[in-house]
C-alpha cells in the first residue's frame, strides 16, 4: 500500500469513529427514550430517528449542508463554538457518517434496553440506588451486547457512508476523502482499478475485522453470558 | 417503629383502597389473587404513585398527596422482596448482596445476614445457577442488608415449588424472631398467616375490609369466606413450661395449661397452638372420667346459631384469651349455654397443633 492509501485508511477509521463517539450519548439516550418512555409524540420521535435511513443519502447531505454550511446559522454557530468552520472539513464527515449511521446505532441499543427486565430497576431502587445508578450498574451492563453490537454495525455504517459526506463536505484528498469517496473517485480515472482493488480488500478486512472484535469482546461482556 | 397507611390507587383500571397499620413484627396482607396486594405493597415502596392519601413510616411521611411529598424509591428505606427475587444476574450472589449496603444505616452485619440465611455456600456462584428457594433467600438477605426501616415481602414463597418452602420457613421464622423491624407480608396461604404473621390485614377487591391479630382473624367472621370454615378456629400463642418423658408437653397460655405432643419441643420455647373449632367440645358442670387432656375452664362470651344447618359457633374467654368451638344447635340449647356461663371446653392433647 502507498502512504495516500494509508492516509485513506487512517482518515475513513477516525472518521468513523469520531461519529461514534459523536453519535453514542444521543443514540443511548433516544434509545432509552423509545424503549422505556411512556410519552405523547413517541412515534413521531421514531419515525424521526429513521428517517435518515429511508431518506436518500443525498438529502440527508444537502440538509446538513443547508444548516452547517459556513454562512447557514448552524454553521456559524458551531464556527463560534469551536473556532473552526465544520463543512468541507473530517469533522463534517464524521458528521455526516453519525447522522446516516444513527438510527443502525439506536435500533439494537434499544432491543436491547428493552430485554432488560424493567423489575431489576425497580429492585436496585428500593435497595438504595438513584435512578441513574440503577441505570449505570443494571441496565447498561446488561444491555452491553446489544450496545456493542450497535457499535459495531454504526461503525461499520460510518464507514461505508458515500452519499451525505460527498454532498455534505465533497471529497477533499487528506480531509474528507474516506475510503467509499476514495474508490469511487479512483473508478472513475483511468488505471485506478488496481488502486481501488486493494481499498476495497482492505475495507472487507475492516469490517470482518470489527465484527470479530465485537463478538470476543461480547462474551467478556458481564450480560454477555446469560 | 410503624407504618401507616391510608391511601386510593388505581393500578390498570382497578382502585385500591387502603387503610392500615403495622407495627413491629409480621403483618400478613391477606388475599385472594388480584385484590390488590402487590399495588399496595409497591405504593408503600414508591414503585407506585397512590392518587390520594398518605403513607408514613415511623413518623416520617413517604408520600402525601396534599402535602406534595412522595420520595423515590431509594429514600424511603423500604426493603422489597419480590416474588420473582429479582436478583441481578450479571452478579455475584456476593455482589447482589452487597448492592444495597452503601445506602448502610443501620444495617445488620454481612456475616449475621449470610449465617442467619443459610447462604454461605452461595456467595460465588451467579444468580442462574441456584434454586428458586436458594434465590428466594438471597433475595431476603439483600433486602435487609440495605439497612431498611421497613421490610415488605411479597409472596415470597409462591415462585417456590411446594416440596421447597420448607427450605425457606425456617428462615423467614428466624427473620421474624431476630430481625427488629416491622415486616409487611403479601400471602394468600392461611398456613403462612399462621407460621409467620402476627397481625393480618384482610384484603378484598383492592380494599382493605378488617384487620386483627393472626388470633382475632382466624376466630372471627372476616376471614370465613376466604378460608372455608374448616380452617377456622382459635391461635393461641405460649410457652413450654414442660416436656414430659411420656411424649407430652405442657403449654402456658396466660395462665391456662394445655398438653400436646412433645415431638421438637424443648422447655421455655415459645410456640403458636391452633384449635380448630371443630375439635372443641364443652361440658357444663363436673368433669369426669373423660380421656381428654385439655379441660379449659372458660365463660361463654357469644352464641352464633347457623341459618339454616345444624351447628352453632360458640365464642369462649379463658383468661383473656379467645377460644372458638363448633357444636350442634341441639347440644347448645340442651346445655342451656348463654353469655357468662362458665364451662369447660374439652380439646383432645391429638388436636391441638403446633404452626411453630
Amino acid at each position: 500500500m502507498t502512504a495516500d492509501e494509508i492516509g485513506i485508511v487512517w482518515l475513513s477509521i477516525k472518521v468513523a469513529a469520531a461519529a461514534m463517539a459523536f453519535a453514542l450519548p444521543p443514540a443511548l439516550a433516544t434509545a432509552w427514550m423509545l424503549a422505556r418512555g411512556t410519552f405523547r409524540g413517541k412515534g413521531l420521535l421514531q419515525a424521526v430517528v429513521t428517517l435518515p435511513l429511508v431518506l436518500p443519502p443525498v438529502v440527508t447531505g444537502y440538509a446538513l449542508l443547508a444548516v452547517f454550511s459556513p454562512n447557514a446559522t448552524g454553521g456559524r454557530f458551531v464556527e463560534w463554538l469551536t473556532g473552526a468552520p465544520v463543512a468541507f472539513t473530517w469533522k463534517g464527515a464524521a458528521l455526516a457518517a453519525a447522522v446516516m449511521a444513527f438510527p443502525v446505532l439506536v435500533r439494537p441499543i434499544r432491543q436491547a434496553l428493552e430485554a432488560v427486565d424493567a423489575g431489576l430497576e425497580e429492585a436496585a431502587r428500593t435497595l438504595g440506588a438513584n435512578r441513574w445508578r440503577a441505570l449505570a450498574t443494571i441496565t447498561l451492563p446488561l444491555a452491553a451486547p446489544g450496545l456493542l453490537a450497535g457499535l459495531v454495525l454504526g461503525f461499520a455504517k460510518a464507514l461505508g457512508e458515500f452519499g451525505a459526506t460527498i454532498t455534505f463536505v465533497s471529497s477533499i484528498p487528506g480531509e474528507t476523502q474516506t475510503l467509499s469517496l476514495a474508490i469511487y473517485g479512483l473508478l472513475q480515472s483511468v488505471g485506478g482499478e488496481g488502486p481501488a482493488g486493494r481499498l476495497m480488500a482492505f475495507s472487507v478486512v475492516l469490517a470482518v475485522g470489527a465484527i470479530l472484535a465485537s463478538e470476543a469482546l461480547a462474551r467478556r461482556l458481564p450480560g454477555g453470558g446469560r | 417503629m410503624s407504618l401507616e397507611v391510608g391511601i386510593i390507587a388505581r393500578a390498570g383500571g382497578f382502585e385500591v383502597r387502603a387503610a392500615f397499620s403495622a407495627g413491629t413484627g409480621v403483618t400478613a396482607l391477606f388475599g385472594r389473587s388480584g385484590s390488590g396486594k402487590t399495588t399496595i405493597l409497591k405504593a408503600v415502596a414508591g414503585l407506585l404513585r397512590p392518587a390520594e392519601g398518605r403513607i408514613a413510616l415511623a413518623g416520617r411521611p413517604l408520600f402525601d398527596a396534599t402535602a406534595a411529598i412522595d420520595l423515590p424509591p431509594e429514600r424511603r428505606g423500604v426493603g422489597f422482596v419480590f416474588q420473582d427475587a429479582r436478583l441481578f444476574p450479571h452478579m455475584s450472589v456476593r455482589a447482589n448482596l452487597d448492592y444495597g449496603k452503601s445506602r448502610g444505616r443501620g444495617a445488620p452485619g454481612f456475616d449475621a445476614v449470610v449465617d442467619m440465611l443459610g447462604v454461605e455456600g452461595l456467595l460465588d456462584r451467579r444468580p442462574a445457577t441456584l434454586s428458586g428457594g436458594e434465590r428466594q433467600r438471597v433475595a431476603i438477605g439483600r433486602a435487609l442488608l440495605s439497612g431498611p426501616d421497613l421490610l415488605v415481602m411479597d409472596e415470597p414463597l409462591s415462585s417456590v415449588d411446594r416440596a421447597r418452602r420448607e427450605d425457606i420457613l425456617p428462615f423467614l421464622d428466624r427473620l421474624r424472631r431476630e430481625a427488629r423491624l416491622p415486616i409487611l407480608l403479601v400471602t394468600h396461604e392461611p398456613d403462612e398467616i399462621l407460621r409467620l404473621a402476627d397481625s393480618v390485614v384482610v384484603v378484598d377487591g383492592g380494599w382493605t375490609t378488617a384487620s386483627g391479630t393472626v388470633g382475632e382473624m382466624f376466630a372471627g367472621p372476616e376471614l370465613e369466606a376466604v378460608f372455608g370454615r374448616a380452617e377456622r378456629g382459635s391461635v393461641l400463642d405460649g410457652q413450654v413450661a414442660s416436656v414430659d418423658e411420656d411424649g407430652l408437653a405442657t403449654i402456658d397460655i396466660g395462665g391456662a395449661r394445655l398438653e400436646l405432643a412433645s415431638a421438637g419441643l424443648a422447655a421455655g420455647r415459645s410456640v403458636r397452638l391452633r384449635i380448630r373449632a371443630g375439635d372443641v367440645a364443652l361440658a357444663v358442670g363436673a368433669v369426669d372420667g373423660l380421656s381428654v387432656r385439655n379441660r379449659i375452664a372458660a365463660t361463654v362470651v357469644a352464641i352464633r346459631a347457623e341459618t339454616g344447618g345444624p351447628s352453632a359457633e360458640i365464642d369462649l374467654d379463658f383468661g383473656g384469651w379467645r377460644l372458638l368451638a363448633r357444636i350442634t344447635r341441639r347440644s347448645a340449647v340442651e346445655l342451656g349455654l348463654r353469655p357468662g356461663l362458665p364451662v369447660t371446653a374439652l380439646v383432645k392433647a391429638v388436636s391441638v397443633e403446633r404452626a411453630w
